[in-house]
């Protein structure tokens, strides 16, 4: 698994350390997440692995290392990350509360799409086209996530768990290569998170990496072709589901030393 | 359904109260004395007292639009017993006409409370003919501009205040009928066929005035604000950048108008055509906006507030001390009257039999400039382009999680808002024929987000409503002379208190109406009703 990996890794994370005033929030983390993968990442509360994801996605700058897609540095703003092909979701989710379910989608479709000033003032025929295919590529995606009925509510008026898919939805709009989620199973209930465990596979299925962030271990370990380990900024281990889940220095990590 | 016995008393009571006479002393306005005829405020009270014709009839929402009705009735009662009884020396003036409308509209008001709750107003009505929904189209604008001239014949501030509680509350009243979300379907269904008869309805606005410039000459200075309300309104209402500085932009067009206009104090000696004068001056101001908005744009909230005040007053104090261009705090005066291909702007012509002032002119022209200003404003709006603007109102950091370059999309919404406000303020240039600094106060750019927040943010007919608002009010109640300030803030104060999302709250366009409006036409955005939900029907 580590050798395919490293061989057609998409996003590579090499030696990332953020450093806040005197808070080592990331010590010199390398991960990899390859053409097809479903990465894990778990850890205890403050161990940075959002940190670490707000640094794979532009969010924050890097004290030190980089951040690769498909061979090429990435720096500078979020959106420059998403245009590259590196999308998120956000552990609060983050939607356009305003805007329609729809609108959010196109709204993902911003960096994919090219028209401007004049153009959509003067409402050509290049206008129309581009909107129609944008308007067509969100109601795939909506489809997609099973919101296709719910186009024009209010992203506000949509449940939590709607929300999380929309917000999925809004990221797969910018056709990234790697989908960074950030506890995509929050505040679910059991056949709710069944639900979005199929659609992470369903995503991967599509041809998107994905990266994901959870507390639960059920839902990683039965999900993830890899997991890493963050504990208090560093990764502690990596590799199979069941090679974390047997780990010693793992369980000593969530549950303490055994005292003797 | 038989109406109860209370509501037909009550009605009964607000009809004969307002044939009677109000007053019992002459001088107050509106023949208050008079029997047998509902003259003054006793029309606007008897107007709603039709409210009651909901007893009888059982739609959706019609407990609390009746209820409206008559507490409307029974609030202009009051008004103008304490009106009378201020100008009369006490209560005993006020007549036994107004007291028994007040019994009525109390009765009225207590029979409406006690209806049943009922239906709500339906969010759709059914179709109709398409002849007969452009029909109820052009009623609703023939309405509007109605109440428009009816409102500004009114001399008596009195008498308006009575007009704008009718307003208030008759507006309230359909609301609660589910009439404006209707028309708003309308709007966006006949979507050009609206934008028409809307026009023609502006167009027929100085025809009304018989000759009279006063009040044209105040739309000709509403014209060029409602331009830049429009342009701030993509700044504030769409891209959520609180501008307090943005009348510098307008006053920047407003010199560029001045300077190439070949003013008789002019420094510059160059004239060029008009035409080109609006561009240059919207092109000038939009680098301004540029210039100004590089490093600041960069700061979020309260602190761009701040620093685009600071911007504002720089703008004011460079034109009040830089003598060899801008002729310090003289100003540049004598801006000439247009004239384009012959025609003087400063004359006054004949039309249709109706003679129409020099300002006029000015109206239409605006009137044009408005329609530009729309144009980009709803398309804008509705591509990617604005929905950028949106996403990064709502959600800046998501919006750049999204993959929007949002430091290059705030520029641009600031270069377009300066633009407009540039463009507007060469045609101000020639309406007041002067420019000087003290025209370029912190205050105007208060208003100016004020008229935008007042109408609606990020709806073209709430910067228009708010604009014309914030001129005509205060005009209206030149009467009350000192208070009359205080007065407009308290009114300022209700509309924020009673609808904080504007006269005409912003609604994201549905996509059943999008798919029905062919060919990418432009999207009347703002146009909408009330949105549900609102404080209002809470």
């Amino acid at each position: 698994m580590r050798s395919r990996a490293a061989a057609m890794s998409l996003l590579e994370v090499r030696g990332v350390t953020k450093r806040f005033e005197g808070l080592l929030a990331v010590d010199s983390v390398d991960l990899d997440v390859g053409e097809g993968d479903i990465v894990g990442v778990i850890g205890p509360n403050g161990a940075g692995k959002t940190t670490l994801f707000n640094c794979m996605s532009g969010l924050d700058a890097p004290t030190a290392g980089e951040i690769r897609f498909r061979g090429q540095v990435l720096s500078g703003r979020p959106d420059r990350f998403t245009k590259a092909g590196v999308a998120r979701t956000f552990q609060n989710i983050r939607l356009f509360p305003h805007m329609t379910v729809f609108e959010n989608v196109l709204v993902g479709r911003h960096c994919r799409t090219r028209v401007g000033l004049a153009a959509a003032i003067g409402r050509g025929p290049r206008f129309r086209r581009e909107e129609r295919e944008s308007a067509d590529k969100a109601d795939e995606l909506l489809e997609f996530v099973g919101l296709r009925r719910q186009g024009d509510t209010l992203a506000r008026n949509l449940s939590y768990g709607d929300q999380r898919r929309l917000e999925i939805a809004r990221a797969l709009a910018s056709e990234p290569g790697v989908l960074l989620l950030d506890e995509p199973r929050a505040g679910m209930n059991a056949a709710e998170t069944r639900a979005a465990a199929d659609l992470v596979r369903r995503i991967r299925d599509r041809g998107v990496a994905v990266a994901v962030i959870e507390h639960d271990m059920r839902f990683i370990f039965g999900l993830c072709d890899r997991v890493a380990v963050l504990v208090q900024g560093r990764k502690l281990v990596e590799g199979t589901p069941a090679e974390v889940q047997g780990d010693a220095r793992v369980i000593e990590a969530y549950l303490g030393a055994p005292t003797a | 359904m038989k109406p109860p016995a209370l509501a037909v008393a009550g009605a009964a009571g607000l009809v004969a109260g307002s044939v009677s006479p109000w007053a019992t002393f002459a001088g107050f306005p509106g023949k208050m004395t008079l029997a047998g005829f509902p003259g003054g405020a006793r029309l606007f009270a008897l107007l709603l007292t039709a409210g009651a014709v909901l007893f009888a009839v059982d739609v959706g929402g019609r407990r609390r639009a009746a209820l409206f009705a008559a507490v409307g009735a029974g609030a202009i009662v009051v008004m103008n017993i304490v009106a009378i009884a201020d100008q009369g020396g006490g209560l005993g003036t006020v007549a036994w006409g107004a007291w028994l409308a007040l019994a009525g509209a109390g009765a009225l008001s207590f029979a409406a409370w006690r209806l049943p709750a009922g239906e709500p107003a339906p969010d759709e009505w059914p179709r109709l003919a398409p002849a007969l929904e452009v029909g109820a189209i052009a009623v609703a604008l023939l309405a509007v501009l109605g109440a428009v001239v009816w409102g500004l014949e009114i001399a008596e501030s009195s008498r308006f205040i009575s007009f704008l509680v009718l307003l208030v509350f008759a507006s309230v009243t359909l609301h609660h009928l589910g009439v404006f979300s209707a028309l708003a379907v309308l709007f966006a269904r006949h979507h050009r066929m609206a934008m028409l008869l809307g026009a023609a309805a502006a167009v027929a606005f100085p025809f009304t005035q018989q000759g009279n410039a006063y009040w044209i000459r105040v739309f000709a200075s509403i014209g060029v604000f409602a331009v830049a309300a429009i342009g701030l309104n993509v700044v504030v209402g769409l891209a959520g950048l609180l501008d307090l500085g943005y009348v510098a932009f307008f006053g920047v067009g407003a010199y560029v108008g001045a300077l190439f206009s070949n003013a008789a104090l002019t420094t510059t000696n160059i004239h060029l055509p008009f035409m080109l004068v609006v561009i240059l001056g919207g092109c000038i101001a939009a680098v301004f906006g540029l210039v100004i908005g590089t490093p600041t744009l960069r700061l979020r909230g309260d602190y761009l507030a701040i620093v685009t005040l600071g911007f504002g007053e720089i703008f004011r104090i460079t034109a009040n001390n830089w003598d060899g261009l801008t002729r310090g705090p003289n100003g540049i005066s004598g801006v000439p009257d247009l004239a384009l291909g012959g025609f003087d702007f400063g004359e006054s012509h004949e039309l249709f039999g109706v003679t129409l002032p020099g300002f006029a002119n000015y109206y239409f022209v605006e009137l044009l400039l408005i329609a530009g200003a729309i144009l980009v404003f709803t398309r804008l709006n509705d591509s990617r382009i604005g929905r950028a603007w949106v996403a990064i109102r709502e959600d800046e950091l998501a919006a750049a999680a999204s993959g929007i370059d949002t430091i290059r999309l705030k520029l641009l919404a600031f270069a377009i808002g300066a633009f407009l406000a540039g463009a507007a303020g060469t045609v101000n240039a020639h309406v007041t024929t002067q420019v000087s600094p003290d025209s370029y106060t912190f205050l105007e750019s208060i208003l100016l987000v004020a008229a935008v927040v007042l109408g609606g943010m990020g709806t073209v007919p709430g910067a228009l409503l708010g604009s014309t608002a914030l001129f005509v009010i205060p005009e209206k109640l030149r009467a009350f002379q000192d208070k009359r300030l205080l007065l407009f803030g308290a009114a300022l104060i209700l509309v924020m208190r009673f609808r904080p999302e504007g006269l005409v709250p912003s609604k994201r366009r549905r996509r059943e109406l999008r798919s029905e409006a062919p060919e990418g036409v432009p999207g009347l955005a703002g146009a909408s009703g009330p949105a549900p939900g609102g404080p209002l029907s809470a």
